[in-house]
């Protein structure tokens, strides 16, 4: 066994023992110890094992991007052939779910309340005006703004329709309309652009900050609030030895629901991973000890269990999904707030994931990710020691 | 002792539990302010500074004039130019591009013997919405680009959609965002206050001497909800200010019957906090609660992706979801005026949800009383 120094005490009171070294025997029986208390209670095994199956269902299906059929009034004011030849073809669309209205104002309501998404109305004239060379027929495409990504769906579908129906109808006439350029997308990485294959590996991360959040900000805060910590005080342990037991049981648990998120998102979900599992336990390990440290940090700053609660889920949960690019693009935010996203740690796991799982284990791609993670890991971590220092004396 | 006076007392000591410490007021507060001031701006699925590489091949004028449309929409900065296929591979690998267009070299030469000339377009699908997004606006330019060189050939022009956006001309992001706030941020309030309080009083023992007042289970519920509800107000006040004085959204419907509605999901809110701690006994096991509750609860609101596109099976469920009801109510308040017949059908939702989890509470209460 290795030697530990005496317990100083201070002379403003207690403080962990001044000795650096950790001993190995009594690491392990503050570990199991804290594994004692992890079984115990069984909210933490349903934090770590139920949970992260609970969530990685909810993003799968319930977080979808890619609409399938969008509901679409429609008015037509005119009586002529090619008008009627327009709502045939939008009536064929397999994007479209069209609804007829009785009156307009009844399609208006329906937009009003969120029954349509958009309306399209072809007034008199229309077919008239289209025998006129350029300019603007009379088809008004009027959308529900309030909700402003279902607008631009909206408005590109039918754009893609109207443009599929007038090349068709100028081959009809025997002078085919040909566009003089052509773009030909291609999308690396994910072919299909299906945004469940972007959606699930970002969603895996905002699942571990919720975990390593929900797992770790009550313990400290537990043991002051019950008077453990005066116990623990007391003892001739020192703080690596504290903060080690804190954090180890924690890891196992947490590494176990990440590759359990990961097995189900692959096989499952059929989400492709084309990464490497050290890849994934490297990143996966220092994203982890950055969100056990984040709670720990919060625990051991409030010392209460209800404001630690109440901090670690503003802190942990609405950033991840906010400000770390798994929805929302960082780019496209203003600089002082993507100057703000680089404290969050989830930012790097997303895209390390979202590369791991779609593109592969490139280091050379990874690395800035790694280094980053290690380095939240560790300023957190030490946040942690010094604030159990400090409150010590 | 009477009724009143005695629920005043309750309440007046659930504040002070709430109120006492700094770090409790402040947890009240900052994080309202917080992700008042961050998210409108995060929130944004419009696409912005997107880095382009060009692999121009041709050397004719035509790319230079396409290339230089893109360069004056705004939207692509910084534009990358790259000399190999490989080179656009690692720009797009590094994330150092969204896209990357290749333009081959008989582009020119094919525009002007009136054949049809392609250009490649490759994006990044492992941001496959932005990508999307991004493929839009350039479809949008090279459209203008054909429409303005057709005009000048005298060639017929393809006739125009005219597409008005109702409600949010411009589709400002922080127009629908903020209202969502509204209902997002007060959940985690209400919630917490709930959830956790009853939990807290069991594990440091004062609840038996609530137990052993004169007082039953709703009342002491009752004293519970109170403070719950003015949580909430009072939150969702502080967002409803920011959005309408510092964001300048306008605020199209009546304030009354917002806040009307909003008494109803402060209650279902209370109702479900109540039931966790109803069965909880310890802290943790209450936090757990309000998470496995909370997170579903605002990621299938409608407010990250449409309820529409999820599978009808999951879209019924959401029924039962109180945010996703209220998300509507703000939005629909906020920005659309709103008909009172509308926020009725979005407000017995709210109120069945309310009763049926505080009668669920009150049950678990009672059989806790007893045993």
């Amino acid at each position: 066994m290795t030697i530990d120094g005496h317990g100083l005490d201070a002379p403003g009171g207690r403080q962990f023992v001044a000795s650096r070294v950790v001993a190995w025997r009594r690491l392990r029986a503050l570990c199991w110890k804290e594994t004692l208390q992890i079984a115990r209670d069984p909210s933490s095994i349903l934090i770590a094992l139920v949970m992260p199956m609970l969530m990685l269902f909810i993003f799968g299906f319930g977080i979808n991007l890619d609409f399938s059929r969008l509901r679409i009034g429609l008015w037509v004011d005119d009586p002529g052939a090619d008008a009627q030849q327009l709502a045939g073809a939008l009536r064929a669309s397999p994007w479209l779910d069209l609804r007829g209205f009785d009156t307009r104002a009844e399609m208006e309501q329906a937009l009003m309340d969120s029954q349509i998404r958009g309306m399209v109305i072809v007034d008199d004239g229309f077919s008239r005006q289209l025998h006129q060379a350029g300019g603007l027929a009379k088809v008004q495409v009027i959308t529900d703004g309030s909700e402003p990504n279902i607008a631009r769906f909206v408005q590109g579908t039918l754009h893609g329709i109207w443009q599929g129906w007038q090349y068709g109808r100028s081959v009809d006439r025997g002078q085919p309309y040909q566009a003089e350029v052509v773009l030909e997308p291609r999308f690396w990485f994910n072919p299909t652009a299906e945004s469940r294959n972007f959606i699930i590996p970002g969603s895996i991360t905002v699942i571990m900050t919720v975990i390593g959040a929900l797992l770790t900000s009550l313990v400290i805060a537990r043991e002051w609030e019950r008077g453990t910590m005066e116990v623990l005080l007391a003892s001739p342990m020192t703080r690596a030895e504290f903060l080690l037991s804190k954090i180890l049981p924690y890891y196992g648990l947490g590494m176990i629901s990440l590759f359990m998120c990961v097995g189900v998102a692959r096989w499952v979900l059929n989400v492709p991973f084309r990464g490497s599992f050290l890849a994934l336990w490297v990143l996966g390990s220092l994203f982890l000890l950055s969100v056990l440290g984040m709670g720990l940090a919060i625990s051991s700053a409030m010392r209460n269990q209800f404001n630690s609660a109440q901090a670690a889920l503003n802190a942990a949960f609405l950033p991840a999904v906010m400000l770390s690019g798994f929805i929302y693009e960082i780019a496209s935010m203003p600089t002082w707030l993507r100057g703000i996203t680089h404290v969050i740690p989830a930012r790097y796991f997303v895209t390390s994931m979202q590369t791991l799982f779609q593109f592969g284990a490139r280091w050379d791609l990874l690395w800035p990710d790694i280094a980053m993670l290690a380095l939240t890991a560790s300023i957190l971590i030490g946040v942690t020691a010094r604030l159990n220092r400090r409150k010590m004396e | 002792m009477n009724f009143v006076t005695r629920i005043r007392a309750l309440v007046r000591k659930e504040f002070q539990s709430l109120l006492s410490t700094r770090s409790g007021r402040l947890l009240l507060i900052v994080p309202v302010v917080l992700q008042t001031a961050l998210f409108p701006f995060a929130a944004t699925l419009e696409v912005k500074n997107v880095p382009l590489a060009i692999f121009n091949e041709d050397p004719g004028r035509a790319s230079v004039e396409l290339t230089q449309r893109i360069a004056a929409s705004g939207a692509f900065k910084p534009l990358l130019p790259v000399w190999s296929e490989a080179e656009q591979e690692q720009a797009i690998a590094r994330r150092d591009a969204m896209l990357a267009l290749h333009i081959p070299a008989d582009f020119s030469r094919r525009l002007a013997a009136g054949e049809t000339a392609k250009v490649q377009v490759a994006l990044d699908g492992r941001r496959s919405n932005s990508s999307q997004i991004v493929l839009q606006y350039v479809q949008a330019v090279v459209d203008q680009f054909m429409r303005d060189r057709a005009m000048l050939a005298g060639r017929p022009v393809p006739a125009d959609l005219i597409v008005r956006h109702w409600f949010v001309p411009n589709l400002e992001y922080p127009n629908f965002i903020l209202p969502s706030l509204v209902a997002i941020i007060t959940t985690i309030g209400a919630l917490i206050v709930t959830a956790l309080s009853v939990a807290r009083e069991r594990e440091q023992g004062t609840f038996d001497q609530v137990r052993v007042a004169p007082l039953s289970p709703e009342m002491i519920m009752l004293g519970k909800a109170v403070p719950a509800v003015a949580i909430s107000y009072f939150q969702a006040t502080l967002i409803l200010l920011a959005a309408i004085w510092l964001y300048d959204i306008p605020f199209r419907g009546h304030l009354v019957l917002l806040y009307f509605a909003m008494f109803f999901y402060a209650l279902a809110l209370v109702g479900v906090g109540l039931f966790i701690s109803s069965i909880s006994k310890t802290q943790q096991q209450a936090f757990l609660g309000a998470f496995v509750f909370m997170v579903p609860a605002i990621l299938l609101s409608g407010y990250t992706a449409p309820v529409e596109n999820m599978p009808l099976w999951l879209q019924q469920l959401t029924w039962v979801n109180p945010v996703r009801h209220f998300v509507e109510v703000v939005k629909g308040i906020f920005l659309k005026d709103a008909s009172l017949a509308r926020v009725w059908s979005l407000v017995w939702p709210l109120i069945v949800i309310g009763i049926g989890t505080l009668s669920a509470a009150s049950l678990m209460f009672r059989r806790w009383e007893k045993s």
